[in-house]
């Protein structure tokens, strides 16, 4: 079964339209890239999954998106425990003016778990998960705005593992990195993948090649094409995503 | 630079006037200038305080002894008093003779206490004048009585002021704070567009209305509802005050708290409800907290406003200078007892002093409030960046 699915999904922002007839299938524990120029519609996309884009006013869907065979725009889904299950790691590194524990440990206390000893449990294996424990475990009570920016995404994407989603979600997570914290931070997504469900945006073609197991090019608000990124960076059946690798446009 | 050194240095000047004015109460007498108050000559008491003084003409103290002379009832004279004593023929037709008379009767009375002006101290006077000391600081700011015009000594205790001001003040706060952040919270988190553009002015209209308007409404409309509600005999009561006050600061704490909360950055609050918290969730662990020194600086100039405004709390609470002991009695605060005594107080004199050192005090609530907040925001601020 699907993980992720998208049925004619149609998303405007006031009366212009983002998306338009978007069909994808997403399989489980796989890293699926959204690729394509700025204003593409590919973050829009993204924030669908957890129905970010409903903070912004003035915005309306039709079509469907399923989760795990579930519309999540059906009337009566609960959207703080739907964001539960789908976590995101945004652009900008943006931890909580706390401590390192308690960034990590806010998304456990906000979901109701008040026992201490699972909160640090938990704290301890995110923070180990992204590889970041050696070096923060001494100064967990200090503030998390004291960790250098790649320190402080990963840090971000621990805060988003420990209440254990299935699908992460990341909006170009290294455009604001250094390219050694680069490196690790695509290091980490490619051992996540064996117990989650990524989707990625990025801009940077290299990254999407080096991490992905599908890849999607929107272009305009369309999906132009979604298939193996091998096939897509290698033998793309539409001429224009083959323009777009190669660098002709965008 | 100019501009800047300029408002300085008007700062400056206006604390140091105020300061020299109020701190002259101390060089002050509590008996008026050009009066003397005048003994038996065998009296052994030889010090009285003002509230001493008070409590003689009062008939509060009767006796010598409970001052520390003899077992004798004190016998109380004022010059008006004299007809009762001497004819007309001896005082004299232009009170040539007053002196004379007043010097044979304090003389023949052991046990007076007289209160005359000095012009008619007689030049070979028999009795003995009374020390009266200066207004010390103790009696300034523990004297549980503010009768400045009281004669023949005046009571200049501040307490019950100092204490009707923080009283009406802390109501008003009380009231004010929760509503107001309710209503700040509302318009930057929850209300559409459409609302917050039709709310933002018209709180912010809220806070140009002139303060006799608000004084006149509560006058019109709280100070009956209290007195029904409560069953008082009066409306105008600390509670009434506070009331007035807490809709006068509503607008401050809510412009101010709620532009601090606008300003909580997206990707903070993105943050949060990524991670599965509810709306609320985020406000109460976010956006407040971000938001928290903006929220203490509204909650300051609101109770800044509280505590300075005069015009409406003159109106409303019932202006009596005593100490109260509920929210339901009528209290007086230090901007109403300035504004309504500075008309008739003498220039320089010591009514006029002491209200200058209310002055002072005043200055000094708001100073303090002022760098408690600033210490408070100054350590918030570690955790924030």
């Amino acid at each position: 079964m699907n993980k992720i699915e998208s049925k004619d999904v149609n998303f405007f922002y006031g009366a212009s339209q983002a998306l338009k007839n978007i069909n994808i299938a997403i399989k489980p524990n796989t890293v699926t890239a959204l690729i394509g120029p700025s204003g593409c519609g590919k973050s829009t996309y993204l924030r669908l999954f957890n129905r970010m884009n409903d903070l912004i006013d003035n915005t309306k869907i039709n079509g469907q998106v399923l989760i795990d065979g579930d519309d999540i725009y059906a009337k009566g889904v609960n959207v703080d425990s739907l964001r539960k299950k789908v976590g995101m790691v945004f652009q900008k590194p943006n931890p909580f003016p706390k401590t390192i524990f308690e960034n990590v440990a806010y998304g456990l206390r906000v979901n109701g778990i008040s026992d201490k000893k699972l909160i640090e449990e938990r704290v301890e294996t995110s923070i180990k998960q992204v590889v970041l424990w050696d070096e923060v475990k001494d100064k967990l009570k200090k503030s998390a705005f004291e960790l250098s920016g790649g320190q402080q995404q990963r840090l971000c994407i621990a805060r988003a593992l420990a209440i254990q989603p299935s699908i992460l979600l990341m909006d170009e997570p290294t455009s604001a990195l250094d390219p050694i914290s680069t490196a690790k931070v695509e290091e980490l997504i490619y051992e996540l993948k064996t117990k989650y469900t990524i989707v990625i945006v990025t801009h940077n073609m290299q990254q999407a090649g080096r991490v992905s197991d599908t890849t999607a090019f929107f272009y305009m608000g369309e999906l132009i094409e979604h298939d193996n990124t091998k096939t897509i960076f290698t033998n793309p059946k539409i001429e224009r995503t083959q323009n777009y690798i190669t660098g002709r446009f965008g | 630079m100019l501009s800047g050194t300029v408002t300085s240095l008007t700062v400056v000047l206006i604390v140091i006037f105020l300061f020299k004015e109020g701190l002259g109460v101390f060089d002050k007498k509590p008996v008026e200038d050009g009066y003397v108050i005048a003994l038996n000559k065998n009296n052994p008491v030889q010090k009285l305080s003002s509230e001493q003084i008070k409590n003689i003409y009062d008939q509060k103290i009767t006796h010598w002894s409970e001052l520390g002379g003899k077992p004798d009832s004190i016998v109380l004279f004022r010059l008006e008093d004299i007809s009762n004593f001497y004819s007309d023929d001896e005082i004299g037709a232009n009170f040539e003779g007053l002196p004379n008379c007043i010097n044979r009767l304090i003389d023949s009375l052991p046990d007076i206490i007289a209160f005359f002006p000095d012009k008619y101290l007689d030049k070979n006077f028999k009795g003995k004048q009374l020390a009266v000391d200066k207004i010390s600081f103790k009696e300034f700011f523990g004297g549980k009585e503010w009768f400045p015009t009281a004669q023949p000594s005046a009571q200049l205790g501040v307490l019950p002021l100092i204490l009707g001001t923080l009283w009406v003040s802390l109501g008003a706060i009380l009231l004010a704070l929760p509503l107001g952040l309710a209503a700040a919270v509302y318009m930057s988190e929850i209300a559409n567009d459409r609302v917050r553009r039709i709310m933002k002015p018209l709180i912010e209209l809220l806070a140009g209305i002139p303060s006799v308007v608000y004084g006149f409404f509560g006058l019109v409309i709280i100070v009956p509802l209290i007195q029904k509600t409560f069953n008082l005999p009066v409306g105008e009561t600390g509670l009434a005050g506070s009331i007035v006050l807490g809709i006068m600061a509503l607008p401050t704490i809510i412009t101010i708290s709620e532009d601090a909360m606008r300003n909580t950055p997206r990707a903070m609050k993105e943050a949060s409800l990524a991670l599965g918290a509810s709306k609320w969730q985020t406000i109460y662990k976010v956006v407040v907290p971000y938001s928290i020194s903006g929220i203490s600086a509204g909650a300051i100039l609101g109770i800044g406003r509280a505590i300075g405004e005069t015009m409406a709390v003159l109106m409303v609470t019932g202006n009596a200078a005593v100490i109260p002991h509920s929210i339901l009695e009528p209290v007086r605060t230090i901007p109403a007892t300035i504004a309504a005594e500075l008309g008739e107080a003498p220039n320089g004199g010591l009514h006029y002093k002491a209200l200058f050192a209310l002055g002072c005090i005043l200055f000094l609530i708001t100073l303090f409030i002022n760098l408690t907040v600033e210490f408070i925001s100054n350590r918030n601020k570690y955790n924030k960046h």
